[in-house]
């Protein structure tokens, strides 16, 4: 099936089987790899990519939905020479070990950080309407859904801490 | 994945005309279903993606409630400013559900459908009356730590898994659909979902394509609201029990109070008995427990799940210790 996609600024034009989920278009017919998978059951997170402003998981939706749909992904979100500021605090803090993870963490963080922004609650919110800044706690409820084989959440979570204050200031 | 063909729906008409056809399925996030076919656990020959209807907007009802469209996002409606104020049961359930992620996709009316989480449903070289009718009840003598310990039947011990759908109920929330010949009608989240009886696969009261284009929400009930949910893990877990509990008081006494819960029940699971019971009384821990007895009276274990029993009493006492504020100022 004919799919035109926005990634990361640019028009890509799709044709594949419609079984064919966002992850694996975007891994293996558009060469975009820096998306993994880790479980292809929405389970661990390693396939989150932002869709029109929105973290999902790509492995859970198919790539023929999201027809006219604007995407990025980990490669949208810096570059080598040009880390964005979350990218350099997970280099600065550690926040990986293996690094299988981390385009999902980047991605989901950096969406995450915009509904902070737009005040929405978490469940560890004591007043769904007061949201200050992010503790710990709520960054790690927020960042639940990537899961991180080697533990590397206490730097994960000292990653996002420092983008949330770069962020408030 | 089996393969299927994909058709698009521009409007509610297209979506059921075209969900008509044998084999066909509507798909919205997706979150489900899709998880399900990769694992050939369901395998629609056709599938009606509803995305692009317009059905994705909350607006206020004459009588001062919420009418909550089909696809509005979990997300959405966990952080609408309305629902946060007047009904914050709903969006506490919404948010311990899933993850961040799963709930910008997972939809109001894919939330109320999504399918048990019994492993052997899930596996398709088990027996299993809900996926293949007749086959028998692998979770009956195995491993039970997720199923049912109130309403469950010989033939299906499986729980509903959804967080979203025990506040709607404690909440006395509608659900709208609209049926082939294009005719809504409304029916009660309490008739909405079956119990499994000796027909499990038939889990709600949905006639064959027909689309779910609304969900109702009556006028707010006041009151403290409060939703627990034990687990496993601390987040992007299943609950294993979960209350959703909203009481206003009258004074020192309970003025109302509503109850359900999740992770116990093939739906879920509602006791007027034990709402009527706490009514007029003032909040102690004997008639929490008097409460608890009644809703507990016919409970029974499967062995794995035996620890949900008491686990029940426990989170139903501090729900509503917490919903009283017994012990606090008032
Ligand atoms: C890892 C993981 C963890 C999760 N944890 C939780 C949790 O803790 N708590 C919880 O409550 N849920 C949890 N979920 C489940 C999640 O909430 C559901 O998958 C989601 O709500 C389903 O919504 P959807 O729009 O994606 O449905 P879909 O997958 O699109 O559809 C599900 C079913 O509903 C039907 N359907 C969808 N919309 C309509 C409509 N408008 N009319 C008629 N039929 C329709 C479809 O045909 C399909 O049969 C979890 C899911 C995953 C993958
Ligand atoms: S409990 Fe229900 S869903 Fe699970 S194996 Fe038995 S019949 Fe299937
Ligand atoms: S690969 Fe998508 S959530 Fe694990
Ligand atoms: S760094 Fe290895 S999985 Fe997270």
């Amino acid at each position: 099936m004919k799919t035109s996609l926005r990634i990361n600024g640019e028009e890509r034009q799709l044709d594949a089987d419609v079984r064919t989920t966002l992850l694996d278009a975007l891994r293996q017919h558009l060469g975009l790899t820096g998306s993994k998978k880790g479980c292809d059951h929405g389970q661990c997170g390693a396939c989150t990519v932002i869709v029109n402003g929105r973290r999902i998981n790509s492995c859970l939706t198919l790539a023929c939905m999201h027809d006219g749909d604007e995407i990025t992904t980990i490669e949208g979100i810096g570059t080598p020479d040009n880390l964005a500021p979350l990218q350099k605090a997970f280099v600065e803090h550690d926040g990986f070990q293996c690094g299988f993870c981390t385009p999902g963490q980047i991605c989901s963080a950096t969406a995450m950080l915009e509904e902070a922004k737009a005040g929405w609650p978490s469940f560890v919110s004591d007043d769904l309407d007061d949201i200050d800044t992010l503790s710990d706690e709520e960054i790690a409820e927020r960042m639940s859904g990537n899961l991180c084989r080697c533990s590397a959440y206490p730097n994960i979570v000292a990653a996002i801490r420092e983008s949330v204050k770069e962020t408030a200031s | 994945m089996r393969d299927f063909t994909y058709d698009r729906a521009a409007a509610t008409s297209d979506a059921v005309a075209s969900a008509s056809d044998e084999g066909a399925s509507f798909i919205a996030g997706g979150t489900n279903l899709l998880d399900l076919m990769k694992l050939e656990v369901m395998a629609p020959e056709k599938l009606v993606d509803i995305n692009r209807l317009d059905l994705h907007d909350i607006e206020e009802t004459d009588t001062g409630g919420l009418r909550v469209g089909a696809l509005v996002s979990n997300s959405d409606l966990a952080a609408d400013r309305r629902v946060r104020r007047d009904y914050a049961v709903l969006s506490r359930a919404l948010l311990s559900g899933a993850s961040g992620q799963l709930r910008n996709k997972a939809t109001t009316g894919g939330n109320l459908l999504q399918r048990t989480r019994c492993y052997y449903f899930y596996d398709t070289a088990m027996p299993c009356n809900k996926r293949q009718p007749g086959s028998g009840c692998a979770a009956i003598g195995g491993q039970t730590r997720l199923h049912a310990i109130l309403g469950a039947s010989e033939h299906c011990i499986a729980t509903h898994p959804s967080d979203m759908a025990v506040a709607m109920r404690a909440l006395d929330a509608e659900v709208e659909v609209e049926g082939t010949d294009g005719a809504r009608r409304t029916i009660q989240m309490a008739e909405f979902h079956r119990l499994p009886g000796d027909t499990p696969a038939v889990e709600t009261v949905l006639k064959a394509g027909e689309l779910i284009t609304a969900v109702i929400l009556p006028p707010p009930p006041g009151g403290r609201h409060v939703y627990r949910k034990v687990r496993d893990r601390a987040s992007y877990a299943f609950a294993l029990v979960s209350v959703a509990a909203v009481a206003r008081m009258d004074g020192d006494s309970i003025g109302d109070v509503r109850l359900a819960f999740g992770g116990v029940a093939h739906k879920p699971w509602r006791d007027d008995r034990a709402e009527a019971l706490m009514k007029g009384k003032a909040p102690s821990d004997a008639l929490f427990d008097e409460a608890a007895d009644l809703i507990l009276a016919d409970a029974r274990g499967q062995g794995g799940n035996d620890f949900k029993i008491p686990l029940l009493r426990r989170t139903l006492k501090a729900a509503l210790s917490e919903a009283t504020q017994m012990g606090e100022p008032q």
